[in-house]
């Protein structure tokens, strides 16, 4: 669970900031998977995210004296993750950046003049492992295909659950901006899970 | 959501549904918002669509790994731990 798994960061950061070697393999291992998780979402390719997690645990080692709050210990390493993933750019991923509008997210009334919607039916999800495993799958995808602004602030807020102000802090940008894209990106992702839904729901339907 | 002025709320509900999810409105605003709810279906609709989009993507990391550490690389990872702590020692932290 997120919130056992910040505490467990935390407590081995403090742990190696009291010089206790100990904690050293695990918290390698923590954050090597952690980083590298997120540097192939946010850069797409295998190679790419190895070389971000081991030289962002370089970096981390490098300037280990200068984390002095052990509980800022995750958005700090993401920090230095962020830089280096900004190091590995390439072209497909990291493109020029795209606005995304509110105004492409905005639900229609079905045309029956009733004030339904036409989305899925997000209430009848039912709670299955196959289902909860696609909508993964599908959650991915739709967080790749974000431009890169709108991916970086929704992969730390939702995925590694960092604070609006963790999250300006990582991406040098004010929380106002961080919102705005969040907003965005959380209703692409939306957009995404609904096609999909409505999708699945119309197979069932038809049997 | 609908037509007329209260279309025009939808849409302004709309554009702070995830600041009210994460409760990061003031509370006139967050007012605003839930009485606007209470006479909206459509919008509530929307607003759980969006809700459980958000708990979907909450620790929603790949499953991909990386490769197990190679022994040098720990090596030269504990060597800059090391020194970093002799850093901080010598400035008396």
């Amino acid at each position: 669970m997120v919130a056992t798994d910040k505490r467990q960061e935390i407590q081995l950061a403090r742990d190696l900031i009291e010089g206790k070697p100990e904690a050293f393999d695990r918290f390698v291992e923590v954050f090597r998977s952690k980083v590298f998780q997120y540097a192939l979402m946010m850069c797409g390719h295998r190679e790419d995210a190895e070389e971000v997690a081991q030289d962002t645990l370089f970096k981390v080692f490098e300037n280990f004296d200068q984390l002095r709050d052990p509980e800022r210990v995750r958005p700090w390493v993401f920090r230095i993750a962020r830089n280096a993933c900004y190091m590995k750019r390439r072209k497909s991923v990291f493109a020029p950046t795209q606005e995304l509008s509110l105004e492409d997210f905005l639900p229609h009334s079905e045309g029956d003049g009733s004030r339904k919607l036409e989305i899925a039916d997000w209430s009848a999800l039912p709670d299955d492992q196959v289902l909860r495993a696609e909508l993964r799958d599908v959650i991915h995808q739709a967080i790749q295909e974000l431009p890169e602004m709108y991916r970086a602030a929704i992969m730390l807020r939702d995925v590694e659950e960092l604070t609006t102000e963790e999250t300006a802090q990582v991406l040098d940008v004010s929380q106002e901006v961080v919102k705005t894209r969040l907003h965005r990106a959380r209703l692409a992702v939306r957009a995404k899970l609904d096609e999909y839904l409505r999708r699945r729901q119309s197979g069932v339907a038809k049997g | 959501m609908e037509t007329g002025k209260h279309k025009h709320d939808c849409k302004e509900v709309f554009a702070l549904l995830s600041e009210y999810l994460d409760a990061e409105l003031d509370a006139e605003r967050c007012d605003e918002i839930r009485k606007h709810l209470d006479d909206c279906p459509p919008c509530i609709e929307f607003l759980e669509s969006l809700k459980r989009t958000v708990s979907l993507c909450h620790g929603c990391q790949t499953a991909e790994q990386p490769p197990p550490l190679n022994p040098e690389v720990r090596e030269k990872l504990m060597a800059a731990y090391r020194k970093s702590m002799q850093n901080r020692a010598r400035q008396g932290l």
